[in-house]
């Protein structure tokens, strides 16, 4: 009962500082707000049992993605334009879309329950067997990085694409900027 | 629809509340960053709704205790919430702030080239741009 009660409480906050970022036209306050978000949601987690899904969030949602954006805004602008305060298209378009997903979670099974398919399968064999096949105590570090290590080689295939990506879009940045000021 | 189904399915329903307002500020929205910004949201929001599937009641976070040999101590009476959602959404989180990086560095490039970061600015550009272009090729072809 007093899970719930913190994760109603928890929702709100979310659901506030998501309509202040809706709201806001100064873009670093949109930033700082979407690092609220992050820590918020860091807290959920925890809340969810998901520790280590909690410590990334908050280091590398909350702490990276803010300096990231906080760059981006120093380098492009600072205040949005002001956009129409209200439009129906967007609102219908999330409705629709909002039944819709409501109408898909009714097959799924209650919050917590310890025989959906989910927690039966496979994680009860890593659950039950993790300490004998690898003698990690922390699973989740277990299986991240020897029951599904391939998942994490992926990711490591995913972040080296998207860093050499950045590094094309933004190399040449400082010179064309130099060129600009030497024509003018 | 009874009071047990509501309490056991409002979970995912207030995640998809949150994840519709996310989907709002990409739609509705023109400013590019606010865009990434309610994309990340949206994120997220399919982050807890992931880990939220894996919470069993009653359960603890699945880390096993050592006994003072240095042995991890089976605890059969405990129960682990799932650590299979906990894996995939790590992995979620860091490719998310890969991604949500490159979309940051085209922010960084369309404003450097259009020298703007809203959208309908970028179309007005953009239709001059091919305004002009027809005007050439008809005078080209003429």
């Amino acid at each position: 009962m007093i899970e719930t009660t913190i994760n109603i409480i928890l929702f709100v906050m979310l659901v506030v500082t998501a309509l202040a970022i809706i709201r806001m036209d100064k873009l670093f306050a949109v930033v700082m707000l979407s690092g609220v978000f992050s820590f918020l949601s860091a807290l959920l987690f925890i809340v969810m049992d998901a520790v280590d899904v909690a410590f990334t969030e908050a280091a590398v949602g909350a702490g990276i993605t803010t300096v990231l954006m906080l760059g981006t805004i120093a380098l492009t602008a600072r205040t949005q334009k002001k956009s129409p305060k209200f439009q129906l298209m967007p609102v219908l378009i999330i409705i629709i879309i909002g039944v819709a997903l409501i109408y898909g979670t009714m097959d799924m099974p209650n919050f917590g329950d310890l025989n959906s398919p989910a927690n039966t399968h496979v994680a009860a064999y890593y659950v039950s067997n993790s300490a004998t096949d690898i003698g990690v105590p922390n699973m989740v570090t277990g299986i991240l990085a020897s029951y599904r290590g391939f998942d994490t080689l992926g990711e490591v295939a995913v972040v080296f694409t998207a860093g050499v990506g950045v590094l094309v879009l933004l190399s040449g940045l400082a010179r064309r900027r130099r060129e600009d000021k030497e024509e003018l | 629809m009874s009071w047990e189904f509501i309490l056991g399915h409002m979970n995912y329903w207030l995640f998809i509340i949150l994840m519709l307002i996310g989907l709002y500020i990409v739609i509705a929205k023109g400013n590019l960053l606010k865009k990434i910004v309610g994309l990340n949201i949206f994120q997220v929001s399919v982050f807890m709704m992931y880990i939220s599937i894996g919470k069993v009641i009653g359960g603890t976070a699945p880390i096993l205790p050592y006994d003072n040999t240095g042995h991890v101590e089976y605890g059969l009476d405990v129960i682990y919430s799932n650590p299979l959602p906990h894996v995939l959404i790590l992995t979620a989180i860091v490719v998310g702030v890969a991604t949500t990086s490159l979309g940051l560095a085209l922010i960084v490039r369309i404003r450097e080239e259009y020298g703007t970061i809203e959208e309908d600015e970028i179309l007005d550009a953009e239709t001059l741009i091919a305004e002009k272009e027809n005007e050439d090729r008809e005078a080209w072809l003429a």
